[in-house]
């Protein structure tokens, strides 16, 4: 067992306590912090996938903005001095046997599938390659993006504005 | 025990997957079944960088992973935007309670 094996065991354990615990926590504010140990788990898979700038940005992104957001709308519908900052669950034992036959499934399938699988050697660096790429293959992806995101602040904004104009 | 390939990361994502179900089958709150949908996207952000990795398609997965990344902070500014109108209208985010399409 190496020290590749053993960090990702690690961050598999970090990413799926923690995920588990966001599902099954009953404060939403313990979900949410345990929702910044996900990402920062997951983060750290694609790190040892040897993709570097997608793990930066998966932390900037996510635990910077996805997550505050998520913080903000916890705060601004539950009433803190409230006891319905506790949210309740339904349906626990016929979600937990569909769910764990579905997992099975799932794992049986991708354990039972021929993966073509490529040795790469030593990891290369990813940045020339991704900006290279976001350049000219999918540049009309990058400029519809960026639309995308303009238009969703603007909506967002529309929405969650107090009066209507 | 052997050593970590590509089966370690598709069975993480997988369990990531069915977690992140069964919070949005679950959970009663509005936001929390975000916090679900935003697992469901996590694992599928990690089966595109493993195939990346231990496929043959170059730097393309990696890419597509960005796309979804920046999907999902769209998808959660609009989302938080619709569950703070919700609130202001019904006083509730509980999915289950919100039965009404206009007063």
């Amino acid at each position: 067992m190496n020290l590749y094996d053993i960090f990702f065991y690690t961050f598999a354990a970090i990413t799926l306590i923690s995920a588990f615990f966001v599902v099954f926590t009953k404060n939403i504010v313990h979900a949410a912090f345990n929702l910044m140990l996900t990402f920062f788990g997951v983060a750290g898979i694609y790190i040892l996938l040897a993709a570097d700038f997608i793990a930066i940005v998966q932390i900037i992104i996510y635990v910077g903005g996805i997550l505050i957001l998520i913080l903000f709308g916890v705060m601004l519908t539950n009433k803190i001095t409230d006891i319905s900052l506790k949210s309740d669950a339904s349906f626990i034992i016929p979600a937990s046997i569909s769910v764990g036959l579905f997992a099975g499934m799932l794992i049986a399938t991708l354990l039972n599938t021929e993966w073509k699988s490529f040795e790469h050697g030593q990891p290369i660096p990813t940045l020339s390659n991704l900006g290279i790429l976001l350049m000219n293959e999918y540049l009309l992806v990058f400029e519809i993006l960026g639309v995308l995101l303009l238009i969703a602040l603007i909506g967002a904004a529309m929405i969650a504005r107090k009066e209507k104009a | 025990m052997t050593s970590v390939g590509l089966y370690h990361f598709l069975v993480l994502s997988s369990l990531l997957f069915s977690l992140g179900i069964f919070g949005i089958i679950t959970r009663k709150n509005a936001v929390m079944v975000l916090m679900g949908l935003e697992l469901i996207l996590n694992s599928a952000n990690i089966n595109f960088i493993a195939f990346a990795r231990f496929g043959n398609f170059g730097f393309n997965g990696q890419m597509i992973a960005l796309f979804v990344i920046i999907l999902a902070a769209a998808e959660a500014a609009i989302a938080l935007a619709i569950v703070l109108n919700i609130y202001k209208n019904f006083a509730t985010v509980n999915v289950d309670e919100i039965d009404k399409l206009r007063e």
